[in-house]
This record gives structure tokens, C-alpha cells and sequence, in this order.
């Protein structure tokens, strides 16, 4: 009885983590699928975020709000510029950005890691009736749910959604049956980098939160887009929740490999289903 | 069989293909350059070193990314098990013989290459950058583990590497010796792949690039040269690490960084890419321009390296070489007319 409690806990923890990596990287995944641009700033979206959050606790919203304005006048000004140019001239400027955000958060608020407090209500254990476990993780687990089903709502029900799905199956077609991409592109862009905003705001407790953030789980969240296949909201959702746990058990039993565990896996999946485990075999 | 026109020989176009390799005359510059280096900053010949290894890394770079178009985060694998491949070898005992050594590390960079790329090049686009990444990452999280005999985060120092010809010392204060020679594997190196870009070869390794399908149609056997192009640049990269290792002394998991192998694009880019000439310019601005301001100003320097990397993506995609062609062109043809 005593392995079962510790084995739901540990899922527990892995399905928090998981969770995190799901609402960071399905931005990640939808531009990738939809636009084919390598956008390796992504991590630095998530980190503005994880700032915005510390910085002005409590008001959750912020992060997500700023950071989808921030990047819609990116995307206008700069990343379209670029859509349909070479994969390099993509990774070499989306590195610059990087760069650009990491120094830029140094320079204003410091090189050191920044404590985040817990709200009174996440801190503490909450009771699930067979184990007691973080609230905070509890909550996360919830508002990952609700999101997964609100983006599975938006995807599958509404119009936009259709459209997304359309443009991402074929892009061409789509432009031709009059989608409007170009507004498309920036809607979903500015979407997705909110996305990275409330996820690396919601996971700054334990990812910590120092200006490295944004190249040091960039690989992570690489993995899960790449893994779970490009613009499928289901297939992310599902390679986030096999990561997160994976890497949580593996760092419990095994801390010296469980990271080289997991690029070894990806490499194997990717050789074996280069579009993703979940993507469609065509793509 | 129709012969061709008397007099095609002589056409500027057939002269222009057939003269493509001959070496220009501005060719030596460079070289004579880093050979009046070597007289002129006797103090700054570890600068100077690090330089030459970073070109050489640089080239290995260019000849998968420039003329065979496979954009690799990964290239530092390489880089990482030729460095650590002399340093094992010499931290342990069993060789410190420098030049069978560099020889060594070259040959065992190329068989990861090898391996490697027989496996990776199957795949195109995101899914190959994904998978360079992740090897390295892997290779970094082997060396990191396997503590006992790479010695882990702490990395290998102090590597007793034995005199050059049995006679130079490499003395890690004065580096006389590491200076030339690493410009003499360099200059070595840097001739093999000349001869290899302007041969059919390397011909057939710009058709790819530039259509892949293209060549598929024609019948050229286009992962087999993938593969080989793949793993030439393996060994060289091996051998830019091996020369690291072998001129500071020490080895750690650095040289298999995302890091290094980001520098390394960055380099490349910032030179010009596809264009040999490229990795020396690029290497020298970077490493001049870090050298000098990353001590002052380590901040506003990646600030400042994360503008021009938005900027040469944006509006200059063929580097400083690049803008220096164009505006030979424009200059030669504001001159022709008169």
C-alpha cells in the first residue's frame, strides 16, 4: 500500500511537471506546424512571463497579456519577415532574440535567480483522500486540465480553430479558400507566446527563474514539440504528460542518467517516426 | 558526336569554370598575415592560437552548413569527442604523442560522424536539427557521467602532452609551439577542403543543397555523399578539438555545448557562409570583438551579439564576405561602363 501512495505521488509530481511543459510548448507546436518556422525564442516568451509573474505577484494575468502584445509586435515587424526563408536564417534569428532577451533581463533585473513566494492559499498539502500532496501541484494539475480542455474546445469546435487546422494540413489550399493568414499567423503567434508566458509563469516555482531560463529548457520544450508532432494540440498534450513524468521518475531513481535517458529516447522515436509520435503520418 | 565550336576553350565562361580552383591571387594574404602575427604579437599567441583552432572548427562547420546546406545544432559533438579523445588518451597514460594523437582524435570524430549521420541524415528540416541537438546532448550527458575517466563536470586538466617531433614543448605560457602548430594543421586542413569544394564532389554537394530532389532525379547517390560529407566534417571538427585539447591542456564538457556549437554558427554566419573565406573572417570579428568587450561589458556584449544575429538574418544573410562581394560588384560595375 505504502508503494502504490508513493507511486501516485510521484505521478502526481510528473503530471504537474507535465503539465507545465504541455502549456509552454503547445504555443511552440502550433507555430512551428502552422507557420514552419523554427522559432527557438520560444523559452524566452515562457521566461518574460515567469518574470512578469514575480514580479507582480498574484496578478496572473499579466504575464500572458504583455507577453502576447509584446510578441504580436514581434511577429509584425520581424518574424514575418522570414516566413518562408531558409530553417538557418530562422534558428539565427530567433538565437539573436534570445540573446537579445537574456541580456536585456540581466541588464534590468539582475543575473541572480529570483525567489517567487507561494499566495498563502497554493502553499501548504492538500488532502486527496488517499495521499496528501502540494496544493500548488494540485492546482497546477487542474488549470493544465481546464486549459487542455479549453484549447481542445477552441480547436475542434470553433471556427478559428478549423481554420488553424486547415492552414497547418495546407497551407496553400487554406490562402486559396480565402483564410486570412497573414492575421491568422499573428493571432496565433501572439496566442501561443502567451501561452509560454502563463506556462513559465505557473511552472517558475520549480523551474526556477534566473535569465539562463530561456536557452536552459528551450531543448525541453523541443523535445515535447518534436515528439508529440507539430500543430496537434492532443499529440503535444500527450508528450508533455510522457515527459514530465519520465523525467520526475527518472530523476527520483536514476539522477545520474534520466537526462540522457531522454535524448536517447527522442533521438530513437524521432528515427523511428520522424513527424512525432502522435503527428500524422504525412507530415 | 558534335564536337564543340573551335574557340570554346577560349570562351570566358568555359574559362571561368575550368579556372574556378586555381587560387586567386590575394590567397596568401591571410596566411602571410598569420605568419607575421606570430612575429608581431609574441604576447598575444594564445589569443592567437584560439583563433586558428576556432577557424578550423569554423571550416568543418562550413563544409555540412555551407555547401552541403544541412543545418546542424550538433556540430560541438565532434568538436567535444576529438578534444576528449586526446585528453583520455593522455590523462590516462596510454598515448600523448601529439600529432598520431590529433590523428586519433580525428579518426574517432569521424566514426560518431559516420555513425551518426548513416542514422541522422535519413531525416530533413526540424526533425534533423532536433536529433544533431539531441546527440550532442547526449554525448555531453555521457561525458558528464562516465566521471571516472573524463573526469566528469570538473573535466581533465594538466593532460601531459608529449613534445612536438620529440623536441618543442608545449608550454601553455608561451604558446610558441601550439601557434604554429595549429597553423600548419590548419593550413593543411583548409587545402584538403579547397580541393574538396571545387571537385566534383563538392559540386555535387552544392546540387544538393541547392535541389535535393533534383539531384535524386539525375542519379546521384545523395545520402551517401550526405553521409560522407557529414562525417569529413566530423573528423575535421574532431581535429579542431583534439588541437584545443592538446594546446590549453585540458579538456572539459564546454567543448560539447550547446554553447560552443551556437558560437560556432554564429561565426560562421557572421563571416559568410559556402564561402571558405568566411570562417576566417567571421572567426577573427568574433573573437576580436569578444576578446576586448566581453571583459568590459559581458552583458551589453551578448546584447549587442543577439542584435547583430537579428540583424545579418534579417538583411545581411551572406555575412561581412557577403556585403564585401556585393559592394566589389557594384564598384565594378559603376567602373565597366566608362
Amino acid at each position: 500500500m505504502i508503494f502504490g501512495v508513493d507511486v501516485a505521488s510521484m505521478l502526481l509530481g510528473g503530471v504537474a511537471a507535465g503539465m507545465v511543459l504541455f502549456i509552454v510548448s503547445v504555443g511552440l507546436s502550433v507555430t512551428m506546424g502552422l507557420m514552419g518556422f523554427v522559432n527557438l525564442a520560444h523559452g524566452g516568451f515562457a521566461m518574460l512571463g515567469g518574470y512578469a509573474i514575480a514580479l507582480a505577484m498574484r496578478h496572473w494575468g499579466i504575464g500572458f497579456v504583455v507577453t502576447a502584445a509584446v510578441s504580436a509586435v514581434l511577429e509584425r515587424l520581424l518574424y514575418a519577415r522570414l516566413y518562408g526563408a531558409s530553417e538557418l536564417d530562422q534558428v539565427l534569428f530567433t538565437i539573436g532574440l534570445v540573446f537579445m532577451t537574456i541580456a536585456s533581463v540581466t541588464l534590468v533585473i539582475g543575473p541572480e535567480n529570483q525567489p517567487l513566494a507561494l499566495p498563502r492559499i497554493l502553499q501548504g498539502q492538500l488532502n486527496l483522500g488517499f495521499t496528501h500532496y502540494r496544493t500548488y501541484s494540485v492546482v497546477l494539475i487542474v488549470i493544465g486540465i481546464v486549459i487542455v480542455g479549453g484549447l481542445w474546445l477552441a480547436f475542434e469546435r470553433t471556427r478559428m480553430g478549423a481554420q488553424i487546422r486547415a492552414a497547418v494540413d495546407n497551407r496553400r489550399m487554406a490562402e486559396s479558400l480565402g483564410i486570412n493568414i497573414a492575421r491568422l499567423f499573428t493571432l496565433t503567434f501572439a496566442f501561443g507566446s502567451g501561452m509560454a508566458a502563463l506556462g513559465g509563469g505557473l511552472g517558475a516555482e520549480f523551474l526556477g527563474l534566473d535569465p539562463q531560463y530561456a536557452l536552459k529548457y528551450l531543448v525541453y520544450f523541443l523535445i515535447v514539440v518534436a515528439v508529440g508532432g507539430l500543430g496537434r494540440v492532443t499529440g503535444v498534450f500527450d508528450a508533455a504528460l510522457l515527459i514530465g513524468v519520465l523525467d520526475f521518475v527518472l530523476k527520483k531513481y536514476m539522477p545520474q542518467g534520466g537526462t540522457a535517458f531522454i535524448y536517447g529516447l527522442t533521438i530513437l522515436l524521432l528515427l523511428w517516426r520522424p513527424q512525432g509520435l502522435f503527428g500524422a503520418k504525412s507530415a | 558526336m558534335t564536337r564543340p565550336a573551335p574557340g570554346w576553350a577560349d570562351h570566358p565562361a568555359a574559362l571561368a569554370l575550368a579556372g574556378r580552383h586555381r587560387p586567386r591571387a590575394w590567397e596568401p594574404i591571410p596566411w602571410i598575415l598569420a605568419l607575421a602575427f606570430y612575429f608581431v604579437f609574441p604576447k598575444h599567441l594564445g589569443f592567437g592560437t584560439e583563433v586558428l583552432v576556432t577557424i578550423l572548427f569554423a571550416i568543418s562547420l562550413d563544409l555540412v552548413l555551407g555547401y552541403a546546406g544541412i543545418v546542424t545544432l550538433g556540430q560541438a559533438a565532434f568538436f567535444g569527442a576529438g578534444a576528449y579523445t586526446v585528453g583520455m588518451l593522455a590523462k590516462h597514460g596510454i598515448w600523448n604523442e601529439p600529432i598520431t594523437g590529433l590523428i586519433l582524435a580525428a579518426l574517432v570524430a569521424a566514426a560518431v560522424g559516420f555513425g551518426s549521420g548513416l542514422v541522422l541524415l535519413r531525416t530533413q528540416g526540424l526533425t534533423l536539427l532536433m536529433l544533431t541537438l539531441c546527440t550532442m546532448a547526449l554525448l555531453e550527458e555521457a561525458a558528464n557521467l562516465a566521471h571516472d575517466y573524463t573526469g566528469g563536470f570538473d573535466g581533465l586538466d594538466s593532460l601531459p602532452i608529449a613534445p612536438l617531433f620529440g623536441r618543442f614543448e608545449f608550454n601553455p605560457l608561451y604558446p610558441k609551439t601550439q601557434y604554429l602548430y595549429v597553423l600548419a594543421v590548419l593550413f593543411l586542413c583548409f587545402v584538403f577542403v579547397r580541393t574538396l569544394v571545387y571537385s566534383p564532389f563538392g559540386q555535387s554537394l552544392t546540387g544538393i543543397r541547392e535541389n535535393m530532389l533534383r539531384m535524386h532525379a539525375v542519379g546521384a547517390p545523395v545520402r551517401r555523399r550526405l553521409v560522407l560529407c557529414y562525417t569529413l566534417s566530423a573528423a575535421i571538427a574532431g581535429a579542431a578539438g583534439g588541437i584545443w585539447a592538446q594546446a590549453n591542456a585540458y579538456v572539459n564538457l564546454g567543448t560539447l555545448g550547446l554553447d560552443r556549437a551556437a558560437t560556432v554558427l554564429i561565426i560562421l554566419v557572421l563571416g559568410g557562409y559556402g564561402r571558405l573565406y568566411g570562417a576566417f573572417i567571421g572567426a577573427i570579428a568574433y573573437m576580436a570583438l569578444s576578446h576586448f568587450l566581453s571583459k568590459v561589458y559581458p552583458t551589453a556584449w551578448q546584447l549587442g551579439l543577439g542584435f547583430l544575429l537579428v540583424v545579418i538574418a534579417l538583411f545581411a544573410r551572406n555575412g561581412i564576405l557577403g556585403i564585401a562581394e556585393a559592394a566589389m560588384r557594384r564598384f565594378q560595375s559603376v567602373r565597366a561602363p566608362s
